[in-house]
């Protein structure tokens, strides 16, 4: 199909409207026994008429899908290890250090190193967990948000909020982003605290918590068990036996 | 400038002849698929990348052993390469059906997923999306334990990851309305609301990707539209389509797709958002400025795109174009072009010169899809005394008569958007004879489809009207024995006889 070339020079020319020509229409037109009518048409998403164009369509995201399950070659580089205080970690690819970054490093707690998925989580963590104005507020009024981005709602417990995020947002009632605060006093010590949440959890708790400087290479996971040769600082036989008292959490 | 998706591809072991012989297989499987109405696109097609043997069948036990190790092996390595090798297995399917029989596999695997090793949990995700892709309800829908954490990560920062939580709950999405039905609750449009700000290329097209699965489900209309134009989704969609050095080819298709599966649905009613968000009057006599442009946008993109195509040999251009040219033809079928106080865009004469370039490029590349352009044509010309001017003064006419002989479908859209012109009255056809178009017509005259022929008897009514001499010619060129070839035709009989009295007494 040949078109003039005039015409992408009026593609990439000043935008304007044609000055049309004058209608004047005769009523015999499209009168019986004929019957054409101007009409813009629409179609319905599963019309025939777009069936090529759908099936083209799917033949690329087959493609797409192909190639995303297909797990990416990554750029290896000689061993290092990770940077941030206490976390001892060795990479050998980059893109395995920054996913470890950006889960375990980019949205943690300053104050008790807590790791969050997200900003959003770790604000509210923050609110919840180490404002005081937070607890005093929260005697008068609902301050408990919902965990749901997007949900406006506001309660009184973090009871509360866990049963409208069961009920209304269909989440897990374990969801391991709402732990309750755990009853305990400012008295007790932040490393033993978590070693006994560490023993309470199944498997690896998303809680990480940066060892002071003193300890051995973390080269071994949250276990039941704590071998007796870990420390946290606090001498391990120390460790076991504060742990008696159950947390709150499941 | 448009970059296209970056290719993963892996060289195959196969020759030309063999993939173009899977991809006639795989089309004709997606046509019968969209037949049957369940075109979805999730299943993956492993067997073309790698041999047979590829993903060796694991026994229970193995995947038992596997997953043991993972969870509470005591080196770091070794619980990753179990987890590995966890996942290759899990690409067999009935390896898959053995994980999701195991007790507590699941469980296991989404505490491996909220873990506090980054590799285990990056694997696991893996783990999820192969049972994700699986055409068994049972083994998608395990995945179901995992989705809120899947919705919490997408506002996380680790991109790889969450192109895969997004892969794996599109993959989710398309699997049934129960899924959905958690799905929503569990505030999926927010949590894409919030994700659609990622400056990452890979991360929006995921995204897009899902919300197109999201809008192309049968409830969408009444239980998910409305609540994606409620949200800051649509002026993102927007944002990430406009025509400029940072658009991205491949995002830019997703999200011409999902506003295609929104435009597509609104069908009469229209709420004030929904004619607000696409640019229309939110008032039938009165045009108002809109908030959000989506006419606008998709306007300047098809002027982007017709100058895309001449410069650059880029076979991924009309798939961007298909969806591009769909929302508006929808869209102009819901509006009068020329209404009282409307759009400049609308009568924007680069309009008819970009989608005559785009015709020639889908002529090249892509023949099926002239239909589709020709019915924009269909829709900016019909009600426009100002379209169809443009098209006779940019001489578009001979162009659009060459694509008469190409199919029996382009044929009467064309003679239609002849008959568009033809309609308006004696000062266009003054221009649409004397000229080669009468011969045209008399040729289609001699074609064996009665929609056809119907169809160019109401073109020469229109041109014997208003330009009666043109009928002298259509006698010279033996018009009245190609009319009786006809005559006998049941739904073509009284046309026939009224144009041979009008003929023959001119």
């Amino acid at each position: 199909m040949l078109f003039p070339p005039a015409l992408c020079a009026r593609l990439a020319g000043a935008p304007g409207a044609a000055e049309p020509l004058p209608v004047e229409r005769d009523p015999t037109a499209g009168a019986a026994p004929f019957r054409f009518v101007p009409r813009p048409v629409r179609f319905p998403r599963d019309h025939e008429f777009f069936e090529d164009g759908d099936v083209q369509r799917h033949l690329y995201l087959q493609d797409v899908l192909t190639q995303v399950s297909e797990a990416p070659e990554k750029s290896m580089v000689p061993e290092f290890t990770c940077q941030v205080a206490g976390c001892c970690q060795v990479f050998a690819a980059l893109e395995d250090y920054q996913h470890h970054y950006h889960m375990l490093h980019a949205n943690t707690c300053s104050l008790c190193s807590r790791a969050f998925p997200s900003g959003h989580l770790l604000d509210i963590h923050i609110l919840e967990w180490h404002d005081s104005l937070f607890q005093i507020l929260a005697q008068r009024q609902d301050m408990y948000q919902c965990l749901v981005e997007g949900c406006l709602e506001k309660f009184k417990t973090s009871q509360d909020r866990k049963d409208h995020m069961v009920r209304f947002h269909l989440y897990p009632a374990d969801f391991r982003f709402d732990k309750p605060k755990t009853s305990r006093g400012p008295a007790m010590p932040v490393a033993a605290d978590l070693l006994a949440r560490a023993l309470q959890d199944d498997g690896a708790a998303m809680e990480v918590c940066s060892e002071p400087t003193a300890l051995p290479p973390c080269t071994r996971t949250y276990n039941h068990r704590i071998p007796s040769t870990v420390c946290f600082g606090q001498g391990a036989t120390r460790g076991f036996k504060s742990s008696k008292k159950k947390n709150k959490h499941h | 400038m448009w970059s296209g998706r970056q290719a993963r591809f892996r060289p195959l072991a196969c020759g030309v002849e063999e993939l173009r012989r899977r991809r006639r297989e795989r089309e004709a499987a997606l046509r019968k698929a969209r037949r049957e109405q369940h075109l979805v696109s999730k299943r993956l097609l492993r067997e073309d990348a790698e041999g047979p043997c590829a993903a060796e069948l694991l026994r229970e036990v193995e995947v038992q052993q596997f997953l043991r190790l993972a969870q509470s092996g005591t080196d770091e390595k070794e619980r990753e390469k179990a987890l590995v090798s966890l996942r290759r297995g899990l690409q067999h399917p009935e390896t898959q059906q053995t994980f999701i029989r195991l007790e507590g596999s699941v469980r296991t695997l989404v505490g491996l997923l909220t873990s506090n090793r980054a590799l285990l949990q990056l694997e696991a995700a893996r783990c999820l999306h192969e049972l994700s892709h699986s055409e068994q309800s049972a083994v998608a829908e395990a995945c179901l334990p995992a989705t809120s954490y899947l919705l919490t990560y997408l506002s996380g920062h680790s991109s790889d990851f969450i192109e895969l939580c997004l892969y794996t709950l599109g993959n989710l999405i398309v699997e049934s309305e129960a899924v959905r039905k958690q799905l929503l609750p569990q505030g999926i449009v927010p949590a894409l609301a919030a994700c659609i700000q990622s400056p990452y290329v890979a991360v929006l097209e995921a995204l897009g990707y899902v919300l197109s699965q999201l809008l192309q489900a049968k409830e969408a209309p009444e239980k998910i539209i409305p609540s994606i134009l409620d949200s800051t989704l649509p002026q993102h969609m927007l944002r990430l389509m406009q025509p400029g050095p940072k658009l991205n080819l491949g995002v830019a298709v997703e999200f011409a797709w999902c506003l295609h599966y929104i435009t597509c649905r609104l069908t009469g009613q229209l709420g004030k958002c929904q004619r607000s968000f696409l640019g229309l009057p939110t008032q039938v006599n009165n045009a108002v400025l809109i908030t959000h442009g989506a006419l606008a946008t998709l306007v300047l993109l098809l002027l982007d795109l017709a100058g895309t195509v001449q410069r650059v040999d880029d076979a991924g251009l009309e798939l961007l174009a298909c969806p591009v040219l769909r929302c508006l033809s929808n869209l102009l079928a819901e509006v009068p072009v020329e209404s009282e106080g409307e759009e400049m865009q609308l009568r924007d004469e680069r309009v008819m010169a970009a989608l005559f370039i785009l015709l020639q490029f889908f002529l090249q590349k892509q023949p099926s899809l002239l239909p589709e352009g020709l019915w924009l044509l269909n829709n900016l010309t019909a009600n426009s005394p100002t379209f169809c001017t443009s098209l006779l003064s940019l001489d578009l006419l001979e162009p659009l008569l060459q694509l008469l002989p190409l199919s029996n479908v382009v044929c009467i859209l064309v003679l239609t958007v002849l008959c568009n012109v033809a309609e308006k009255g004696p000062a266009y056809c003054q221009r649409l004879w004397p000229g080669p178009l009468l011969s045209c017509v008399l040729n289609t005259l001699t074609l064996s489809d009665t929609e056809v022929v119907g169809q160019s008897l109401e073109l020469l009514q229109l041109l014997f009207l208003y330009q009666p001499e043109a009928i002298q010619d259509f006698l010279q060129q033996s018009g009245l024995q190609a009319l009786e070839q006809h005559q006998e035709e049941a739904q073509l009989r009284d046309r026939i006889r009224a144009l041979q009295q009008t003929a023959i007494h001119a």
